[in-house]
């Protein structure tokens, strides 16, 4: 196969598996009556890029990149990606939410689920355990790179800003952070509930090298822009990605609102976002 | 049985500091992380012998915790230092979640607990944090006695794999109990044998009862002292023995009656072999400035108290 038609059907791979992850997450949601669609749907691109293109998870134990999820709510793209990656079985999607599940609403190690380090769900944590697991690495003399997503509405909490602080001051730069900027929290846009302000010059400020994604639902330019933070690791300040992305992406009534942060569709809606996702690699 | 004498007094916090110098020396997984408060918790020779594996976090505990969350996740056996209060309450939601529920190695060391810290007032002191480590599932709570205990302490916890909180304190305190010991995580220290009452102590109280005990002996009453170091899981074997012979219990702890090692054992003797109990600690108050001796007098905390307790649950003794 030439590299042209190669790079073609990957894209084709990558965008169906963006629409199953997509089916993967409505239907899950949908089946509990429970959980949050929104979030999940505009990290679609950026889960399915992060897994598929970016991270070195294989079996070898030592120099293994690691991620950390901090806005745990997101946790149906979370599963789907783990299992659609191999991580467990695509059918364990099925038990999400329901009694005796390794699938909680928020994810946990506590219950033995592969691909997952740490529980999440309570908001601001993840960025100072990201900065941990990136301390033990270099003690550790590993190359590789740890990654933490954020949601926006989370930076709110202190704790993410005593953690910026000390990644810089400690010259932690073997992590990359990408924050979800999708504008919107549980009573309305990040804006009207307590506006972040510039977060570019904040962070700057804080010391970060500070890179964008000005389409969060792009294959392309995730990947572009995640590898060009790669480029900028081990050169002594840690690296932020601000990612701009849609909450409720490729679901039309699920779009630029809030709305859909932690609500699930009834058979109805379910039907019409579906409609809007026809199966593309099989549903679980 | 091996009479307990004061082989000179010593802080306990210096005990945690010459056990984390000991793993700093002996295991190269052993990383230490300090908000700011280096020397109070002794951790200086620690953080000068191995600046790679020596955190300064600056005066952010909730980082703190999560950076040791992480450091565990990457397979490091993190020590946090800071006073108990701050080891506890301020971060409850961070260990609870990031430690706790994710089962993730890290040892909480807390010092300054209790009242003993004494002028800075109710501020820094806690009296609340054996009952908050303890309602976390899976913690391990330790509250040692004294310099010994506590460096065996240190160096004991790095080899069991899991969460746990290591408090201690403070002040010069008597050391009595060997270096020989050794340290089992979950056991009970038998320091007197007696007949009429059994006192369990923990942490500071423990002295005070081998205190007490003696007082009491002059009065022909035969006491039996149990040193608990670890709270959670709580040696009920070593309990239960000791009172289905003596018939009665007075605990000992600084620390709330409330959450305390009291409940523990009241739950335990409620439900296996029911026997009248008297309660030394705080009586659900906060603390105040003062030395600590004055301290420890003012809210009952002594040989004196727990003297006077005995005597009254041997009142109660069918």
């Amino acid at each position: 196969m030439s590299i042209t038609l190669h790079l073609l059907k990957m894209n084709t791979d990558l965008k169906n598996l963006v629409i199953q992850i997509r089916r993967d997450i409505l239907r899950m949601v949908h089946n509990v009556n429970s959980g949050h669609p929104g979030g999940s749907l505009g990290c679609v691109e950026f889960f399915v890029t992060l897994y598929k293109r970016i991270l070195n998870i294989g079996s070898d134990q030592i120099n293994k990149d690691v991620f950390i999820l901090s806005n745990g709510h997101i946790s149906p793209v979370y599963y789907s990606i783990l299992a659609r990656t191999g991580h467990f079985d695509i059918n364990e999607l099925n038990t999400f939410r329901k009694i005796d599940s390794r699938l909680q609403g928020h994810p946990t190690n506590h219950d033995g689920l592969p691909g997952v380090n740490i529980s999440s769900g309570s908001l601001g944590q993840g960025l100072s355990v990201g900065i941990g697991v990136a301390l033990s690495k270099k003690l550790n003399n590993d190359d590789s790179i740890v990654y933490v997503l954020t949601g926006d509405g989370e930076l709110q909490e202190g704790q993410n800003w005593e953690a910026f602080m000390f990644a810089a001051a400690k010259n932690v730069d073997n992590i990359i952070v990408t924050v979800d900027l999708n504008g919107q929290q549980i009573d309305g846009s990040t804006k009207d509930v307590l506006d972040i302000g510039n977060l570019n010059l904040k962070l700057e400020s804080f010391g970060w090298e500070v890179l964008e994604i000005k389409d969060g639902n792009s294959l392309d330019e995730i990947y572009k822009v995640i590898s060009n933070a790669k480029e900028k690791t081990f050169k002594g300040k840690p690296i932020v990605v601000l990612m701009k992305t849609v909450m409720g992406n490729g679901v039309d009534f699920m779009m630029h609102t809030h709305d859909w942060h932690g609500k699930a569709p009834n058979d109805e809606q379910l039907e019409i976002a579906l409609s809007q996702n026809p199966e593309t690699i099989g549903d679980y | 049985m091996e009479k307990y004498i004061n082989q000179g007094s010593k802080d306990t916090r210096s005990g945690f500091g010459e056990g984390l110098t000991e793993l700093g020396r002996t295991n190269k997984e052993v990383v230490a992380l300090c908000a700011d408060l280096t020397g109070s918790l002794k951790m200086e020779v620690f953080a000068k012998e191995n600046p790679n594996r020596f955190f300064q976090t600056g005066i952010a505990e909730a980082n703190m915790i999560g950076l040791a969350a992480g450091l565990a996740t990457g397979g490091k056996i993190p020590y946090t230092g800071t006073f108990a209060n701050f080891s506890t309450g301020r971060v409850y939601d961070q260990i609870r979640q990031s430690v706790a529920y994710s089962n993730k190695n890290v040892k909480i060391c807390a010092s300054h607990a209790g009242i003993t810290l004494g002028e800075d007032g109710a501020t820094h002191q806690i009296l609340e944090d054996i009952g908050l480590m303890k309602m976390l599932p899976g913690m391990t709570v330790i509250n040692t006695c004294d310099f010994n205990q506590t460096k065996l302490a240190t160096t004991g916890i790095s080899n069991f794999d899991g969460p746990v909180y290591l408090r201690f304190g403070r002040p010069k305190v008597p050391n009595f109990t060997s270096v020989t010991d050794g340290f089992n995580i979950g056991k009970g220290i038998l320091l007197k044998e007696g007949l009429d009452v059994t006192i369990v102590a923990t942490g500071h109280l423990v002295w005070e009862s081998l205190e007490a005990s003696t007082e009491l002996e002059k009065k022909g009453i035969s006491v039996e002292v149990i040193n608990i170091h670890t709270i959670k899981p709580l040696d009920e074997d070593i309990i239960l023995e000791s009172v289905s012979k003596t018939g009665c219990l007075v605990s000992a702890e600084e620390h709330n009656i409330f959450g305390g090692l009291g409940e523990s054992i009241s739950r335990l003797i409620t439900t296996k072999f029911p026997s009248p109990q008297e309660f030394i600690g705080t009586r659900d108050t906060f603390g105040e400035s003062g030395t600590p001796s004055d301290l420890m007098n003012k809210y009952g905390l002594n040989s004196t108290s727990i003297t006077k307790s005995v005597i009254d649950v041997l009142k109660r003794k069918r």
